[in-house]
């Protein structure tokens, strides 16, 4: 099989001297640094953290439900499980995946700055993650929290006896940390750019995080504010939301879910990003459509403002509202589908190469292809009453999430590792890794689209013996899937040592990140580059080695 | 031409004020970057406090008796003044920054001093006013006592109000929710605010601005104006309604 | 001065005290307006006035002490798109609250 790999020698390479993560030592130069690339890799370090809590609680619900009655735990430890792994994966992984990852490293690089326009606010962000992360965590160990991700009152404010309190001011805080990260990633991409880098030279992953961003800075605090008003209700008993002092419990699902239904987009957002930089890369082909794809993620984030209600059709809403939200949810489709169409022309005659990174990106267009055309069932207010609150839409969230965010992720950390590390990962086990995780994925998640079209209903421990079959093969899928997740985990570290020396531009690719040395220095650049080519201009490439060629001999 | 990626930055000789970051290559630059900052967290707060305006927006129709009755509590000569006090501190506080701006150290200090006073005094209305509430049985949640809508006491001096039914006296109490949560958060961002001016204080009178590096003064002033805006929608929306009535 | 220090403070407009002075007195005024309009009979209209008055006040206070009259398209454009989003949320919920009482179809 071809390969666009090309490593230098390897009995020569080294490593260069002078690079971000040998600048400074000592864990102080780590805890206190302004430099966007390490707080990168501190957030790097505490979603993976975050993400194999959230993962160990996955694997205890599909063990629970391994078996049709509630034998592994009783009922309200399991709604505690399922209600922590919902906010773990949303608020403490997902959510911050991409962005505060690749995003907070590739940036600056991308746009030709040394840092993010506030390095401080970026570091504050970290911190205050840390702190939301740690108080989910204590809300978890001393006792739990059984409202499922999603806080409904009145039961979250009047029925529980759960930490909902803490649990609520964990995910405030980290919610702000989500907000500096995205008000940063405005400001650096509006303000930051080099010279001659304009908007339409931009790589694409820097217009999904533009994106994604602006939904965080407009979402997130309606959220807030949300979850500031359930513990006051809690606490001390105002009324907002309390029915029996006539408030209306629906204006918290409308408040919430106009946070959370952006916050799907915040998620995806980023990792269509990284999907387009690796579908031109292993294609060796500009993004078809450059501008259509860069500008769907933009009616993506505005659309997203305009559908939340879909979550809520069988909540009591007006039907007259119904109507138009589930003719709003439709349009979304639009955008979403410009991208994966696009991604498709961009394959079309490209010379594509089969590296582990275009696997997970191949598995993330057909998986969120399906999550996506789910939704579009969901989303029609006639269906969405037989399907919603069943396994249909634990499937159709999980294959948009996991299929495809968590897909893109992965594809992500692998495109960039060499960057990110100066060592390449193992080539033939990853592959290995990114099959196993896609066959896995399926095995776990495509009979749950059957139970829910069977209507076994979400967010109970116990269910109708008949199910069985079908959760037995969930289960035994999601055993797959997790040996799939530690594999990268285990050999990603073992590169660090033992990767191959990766130099700086391993996939031919064309994006500033690649022009400079793996690891890069502090400042990034040694001088600021003056932008002259195109985004994904692999002529330019070309020409540039051609010349180094000659000035060398 | 064919240099594409990598040229020397231009602006590399020209001398630098010791007060810019290193990742900014011009002061401008540097300047825009902050001031936009500073806008893009405003939008934050504007979807903040946009959630319980939403509320406030819904409940007022649904329950618009019992919010007349409720607004009919509150001291619209405390109200008013308030308003006034908060408005002159968005002044002095345009006018700390315009002597910020002219390098006037002492037209600073005084500006700042002045705010500070404002929003204490603004404060201490509020507080009066929280307490009136505490007195009264008004507060939802921990004191609170419908019944004072159902069969309203003559104030002196004042004709005796209807009393409201039963069912929307009760609702009075989400009326108070609003009130206070939205008072309250406003209360907050004074408070974070009051300490930002103590500190910017200090570091006035130590001189800390003289050399023109006055972002942060600038990006405050934009804080307490929003704070004030905020004020400017609360005022008419919670005392102000009906108030012929 | 340097050119550059000569473009910036073209860039960056001081607004004069005296605009202040007159902003302030606006306000005051519009103040003393609304409450006086508060207690005038105009059935609707009076939330309709008060709320104007606050706009009216508002859009004072961003344009002059707040500088976007002075700043550049960008932040006249994130203003907006806080405006704009505000509305999303206060327009889009309404559309469930008006219909409610519509009875089915």
């Amino acid at each position: 099989m071809s390969s666009i790999v090309s490593l230098p020698d390897q009995t020569t390479a080294r490593i260069p001297k002078k690079n971000y993560i040998s600048n400074e030592n000592g864990i102080l130069s780590w805890l206190l640094t302004g430099d966007h690339k390490r707080i990168a890799i501190l957030y790097l370090i505490s979603i993976t953290f975050f993400f194999f809590i959230g993962g160990a609680l996955a694997g205890l619900i599909r063990l629970e439900l391994l078996t049709p009655q509630s034998d592994l735990m009783a009922a309200d430890t399991y709604n505690k499980v399922f209600s922590m792994h919902g906010i773990i994966m949303i608020f403490l992984f997902l959510v911050p995946s991409v962005p505060a990852t690749l995003g907070n490293f590739l940036i600056p690089i991308m746009i030709g700055a040394k840092d993010l326009a506030f390095p401080k606010i970026n570091l504050l962000s970290w911190y205050l993650y840390l702190v939301g992360g740690s108080m989910t965590l204590w809300a978890m160990i001393s006792g739990g929290v059984d409202t499922g991700w999603t806080f409904t009152v009145p039961l979250s404010t009047h029925y529980l006896n759960t930490n909902v309190v803490t649990t609520g001011l964990a995910i405030f805080v980290a919610g702000f940390a989500s907000i500096f990260t995205g008000l940063n990633f405005i400001v650096t991409i509006h303000r930051m750019r080099a010279p001659g880098m304009t908007w339409f030279k931009l790589p694409l992953f820097v217009w999904s995080n533009y994106a994604a961003s602006i939904l965080m800075v407009l979402g997130t605090p309606v959220l807030a504010i949300t979850l500031v008003l359930v513990v006051l209700e809690r606490t001390i008993g105002i009324g907002v939301f309390d029915p029996s002092k006539g408030g209306d419990p629906i204006l918290f699902q409308h408040l919430f879910w106009f946070y959370s239904h952006p916050a799907v987009y915040i998620m995806i957002l980023p990792g269509m990003g990284v999907i387009s930089e690796i579908i031109s890369t292993f294609s060796r082909k500009r993004v078809f459509g450059y501008s259509a794809v860069a500008f769907s993620s933009v009616a993506i984030a505005v659309f997203g403002f305009f559908v939340w209600e879909h979550h809520m059709f069988i909540m009591g809403v007006s039907n007259y509202s119904t109507l138009i939200f589930s003719l709003l949810t439709m349009l979304v489709a639009v955008p979403s589908a410009i991208k994966i169409f696009n991604w498709a022309f961009t394959l079309y005659k490209g010379s594509i190469t089969f590296e582990t990174p275009m696997l997970y990106a191949f598995g993330f267009m057909g998986l969120f292809t399906i999550g996506g055309l789910t939704g579009v069932y969901l989303g029609s207010s006639g269906t969405d009453i037989h399907l919603t609150e069943t396994y249909f839409i634990v499937a159709h969230f999980h294959f948009v999430m996991v299929g495809g965010m968590l897909m893109a992720f992965l594809a992500g950390i692998h495109f960039w590792w060499p960057k990110m590390t100066g060592r390449m990962y193992p080539e033939k086990i990853s592959q290995l890794a990114a099959v196993v995780t896609f066959i896995g994925f399926n095995f776990t998640f495509f009979p749950q689209f059957l139970l829910g079209m069977l209507g076994m209903p979400r967010r109970y421990a116990a269910y109708p013996p008949e199910f069985q079959v079908l959760n037995v093969f969930s289960t035994a899928g999601a055993t797959i899937l997790g040996v799939g997740y530690l594999l990268p985990m285990i050999y990603l570290v073992w590169s660090l040592k033992y990767g191959k020396i990766a130099g700086a531009n391993p996939w031919q690719a064309t994006g500033l990140e690649w022009q400079i040395q793996s690891p890069p220095l502090t400042e990034n650049f040694i001088e600021i580059p003056v932008v002259t080519q195109e985004a994904y201009d692999y002529e330019w490439l070309d020409r540039q080695k051609e010349r180094e060629v000659t000035q060398v001999g | 031409m064919d240099s594409p990626t990598v040229a020397v930055h231009e602006g590399a000789h020209h001398e630098h004020p010791s007060y810019q970051r290193h990742h900014f290559v011009t002061m401008d630059q540097q300047r825009e970057s902050a001031s936009f900052g500073m806008w893009l967290f405003l939008l934050t707060e504007i979807m903040f406090f946009g959630g319980m305006f939403t509320a406030y927006l819904i409940y007022r129709n649904w329950y618009y008796p019992a919010f007349v009755a409720g607004s009919h509590t509150l001291s619209i000569v405390l109200g008013t003044t308030n308003t006034a006090v908060l408005i002159t501190s968005s002044f002095t506080m345009a006018m700390g920054v315009w002597c910020a701006e002219t390098r006037k150290r002492s037209g600073l200090i005084l500006s700042i001093i002045l705010t500070l006073v404002l929003g204490l005094v603004f404060l201490g209305i509020k507080s009066v006013e929280y307490h009136e509430k505490w007195v009264q049985h008004h507060v939802p949640g921990l004191r609170f006592d419908a019944m004072t809508f159902v069969h309203p006491k003559a104030e002196p001096g004042q004709p005796v109000e209807p009393g409201l039914p039963l069912d929307m006296a009760q609702h009075t109490e989400i009326y108070f929710s609003l009130y206070f949560a939205m008072t309250g958060m406003h209360a907050l961002h004074m408070i974070i605010g009051m300490g930002l001016l103590i500190f910017m204080l200090i570091k006035a009178v130590q001189g800390a601005y003289d050399d023109g590096n006055i972002a942060f003064i600038e990006n405050f002033g934009l804080y307490w104006h929003f704070v004030d805006i905020v004020w400017i929608f609360l005022f008419p929306l919670l005392y102000l309604i009906s108030r012929h009535q | 001065m340097s050119e550059m220090e000569a473009k910036h403070g073209e860039e960056h407009h001081i607004v004069s005290p005296k605009i202040y002075v007159m902003i302030a007195t606006a306000l005051l005024i519009c103040t003393a307006l609304t409450v006086a309009a508060s207690y005038l009979e105009l059935g609707p209209w009076n939330a309709v006035v008060a709320l104007g008055i606050a706009v009216f006040k508002a859009t004072l206070v961003v344009l002059f002490f707040m500088h976007i009259k002075y700043s550049s398209r960008l932040m006249k454009l994130t203003v907006g798109a806080g405006l704009f989003t505000f509305l999303a949320l206060v327009g889009m919920s309404m559309s469930d609250y008006i219909s409610r009482a519509w009875g089915s179809f």
